[in-house]
């Protein structure tokens, strides 16, 4: 007994300590990545490496502030993401709606296409996508990459979101009918504001995949003005150009904030969500 | 996930049938379903079509300046099997899926079973940090790990000439086997946090009662996991280790900005970055989207099983 509980010590001192290696790991570079974003240019380029954070104070910031490149960059990443998650929130509660609250045929049919669907790589496709829009000449448009990003998003938000509409009882829209309601003013008195938390998960995962994508965007958005944040951080790391690491880390550290805190909203369900079906960015 | 079938449904119906034409009624599911499907008709079933025709086409750059595409039939086709770069490719692309699906499935579980032996507080902050790894936008990971190895100013040389190696000025990634180490080390550190998550969220699941009865049975605490957690969890298992083959046979963004940042692009391409270079790079499209059509089969290929499973898991539930 005595010598079972010293072992359980040991593996748990162990297992602890593996443990702090592993966060070191996954958290060195993020915080390496703030920690450079404060530096000044001169700390940067010493031999050696500064470890502790603000010797520059907000200089990079306010120089990635100053680049018109960052700010075009910004507001397509913005458009493109809020148009995504508007156009894919309705088209995909639209279609939830009608599989979850409607028996008809080819309904399975429908749930398997989004399954199979969501499995198609991007990176497979592109090259026909970009034809496509050339000749439509919408590429370098919010509205091409938009259209691209939605049926990217499309497949997992109605699979997603088909649960939560399914988990809420009919009965309650019933009875609401029952009272005198319309059959949609039942829908929107009584079921949308209960599925506003579904609709929130949901949106929350469209616009963490359309902010971060960048196969698409770097194929659809050639032109300088027209870059995605995503594509417009590529561009920094280029072999021939000296590069400005306090600004790439700031700009990195500004990307990463939406979607680290956005992340850590919806994280229980995304466990959840990706063993069912899965997309990754 | 289950197609139950609802009781209340048929007493719905009649509620329905009595306010509405039936014809309305029985059209309304399919004009919900008509914007979802026909954005998807656009921005994939489309494209797809058109790849499956461009793969039967000579589309190069004359036919990008007005020429009319000719049907070659399966001349590309042809063309790509007898080209030996093809098969590197794709021995490449599948032997670094392989790699980096093992390394993420072998320490993602590890790091899963580890968890249940730490204390709460360290899992926590263990959580945490696989919870902020996971969250990094893919971009910002790429542009910070190739600044932690920055020729010139890159912590990782500072830190490995402290240790006594030559790595002054060492640059990673011009030799194509450390390029690649670069790409599978942040492939791995982005995929683990998904694996680990998930398989310890599975491992919270197995019955505490099952365990016990094994170690009253005289089984120690390997044992204990090889043969009675570990098979517990098998299904859960299965599907992540298939997405992480699929993801892992995808894997453009990591490839293309190391490339960009300084790699030799002939000699570390994988399927994905042939196929944007040679496409949009060069506008060789019917070459392009050839190789395109190899990667989609051979995803379908690997996903097969998944969709088979799932598709049977949904039969049975209902």
């Amino acid at each position: 007994m005595n010598s079972g509980r010293r072992l359980r010590t040991r593996t748990r001192v162990l297992a602890n300590s593996l443990g702090l290696v592993v966060f070191l790991i996954c958290g060195f570079p993020v915080y390496w990545m703030i920690s450079t974003s404060f530096q000044s240019r001169n700390e940067i380029r010493s031999p050696e490496p500064t470890w502790h954070p603000f010797g520059g104070g907000l200089d990079n910031y306010r120089r990635l502030f100053e680049d018109g490149e960052f700010l075009d960059a910004l507001k397509i990443s913005l458009l493109v993401t809020i148009a995504t998650v508007a156009i894919a929130l309705l088209f995909a509660f639209l279609a939830a709606v009608a599989v979850s609250r409607f028996r008809f045929r080819g309904r399975t049919s429908f749930i398997l296409l989004m399954l199979v669907v969501q499995m198609i790589p991007a990176e497979g496709l592109f090259i026909s996508q970009y034809k496509m829009l050339d000749g439509l000449s919408l590429t370098n448009s919010v509205l091409g990459l938009t259209t691209l990003y939605v049926a990217c998003v499309l497949p997992f938000t109605i699979w997603t979101l088909r649960g939560f509409v399914s988990a809420l009882p009919v009965d309650l829209e019933e009875a609401a009918m029952v009272d005198g309601c319309t059959r949609v003013g039942a829908f929107f008195r009584i079921t949308f504001p209960l599925l506003a938390p579904g609709l929130v998960a949901t949106g929350v995962f469209g616009f963490i995949q359309a902010w971060n994508e960048f196969t698409l965007a770097l194929v659809v958005m050639t032109r300088d003005d027209k870059k995605t944040l995503p594509v417009w951080l590529s561009t920094f790391s280029d072999a021939n150009r000296g590069t400005d690491w306090g600004a790439v880390m700031a700009g990195s550290t500004l990307i990463s904030i939406p979607v680290i805190l956005f992340f850590l909203m919806v994280q229980g369900r995304m466990v959840s969500g990706l063993t069912v079906g899965a997309v990754k960015g | 996930m289950a197609l139950t079938t609802r009781p209340a449904k048929s007493t719905r119906n009649r509620t329905l049938a009595d306010r509405a034409p039936a014809v309305r009624k029985a059209m309304l599911p399919y004009g919900l379903l008509l914007p979802a499907l026909i954005a998807l008709a656009f921005a994939l079933g489309y494209p797809l079509i058109r790849q499956v025709m461009l793969s039967f086409q000579e589309f190069g750059l004359a036919q990008q300046f007005g020429r009319p595409p000719e049907w070659v039939g399966l001349q590309n086709y042809r063309d790509l099997v007898s080209d030996s770069y093809l098969w590197v490719l794709v021995l490449r692309s599948v032997v670094f899926c392989l790699v980096n699906a093992g390394l993420t499935m072998v320490l993602g579980v590890a790091i899963a079973l580890l968890m249940r032996l730490m204390s709460t507080p360290v899992r926590l902050v263990v959580q945490a940090g696989l919870l902020i790894a996971w969250a990094m936008p893919v971009l910002a990971s790429l542009t910070v790990w190739t600044w932690l190895f920055d020729t010139q100013y890159g912590v990782v040389n500072w830190i490995l000439e402290r240790l006594g190696g030559d790595f002054a000025g060492h640059s990673w990634l011009i030799e194509p086997m450390s390029f690649f180490l670069i790409a599978t080390l942040l492939v791995v550190w982005m995929s683990i946090p998904f694996v680990a998550f998930t398989v310890y969220a599975a491992l919270t699941q197995v019955p505490q009662e099952i365990l016990e009865a094994a170690e009253v049975d005289g089984a120690g605490p390997w044992q204990r996991t090889r043969l009675v957690v570990l098979p517990s969890i098998r299904p859960v298992l299965l599907v992540v280790g298939l997405l992480e083959l699929v993801w892992g046979l995808r894997v453009f963004t990591q490839i293309y900005v190391l490339q960009q940042a300084g790699g030799v692009t002939r000699e570390t391409n994988l399927l994905g970055t042939y196929v944007y270079r040679s496409g949009i790079g060069e506008g060789e499209f019917g070459v392009a989207a050839t190789v395109a059509m190899f990667m989609l089969a051979l995803t379908v290929l690997l996903t097969a099983p998944y969709v088979i499973k799932m598709i049977r898991d949904d039969r049975e539930m209902a």
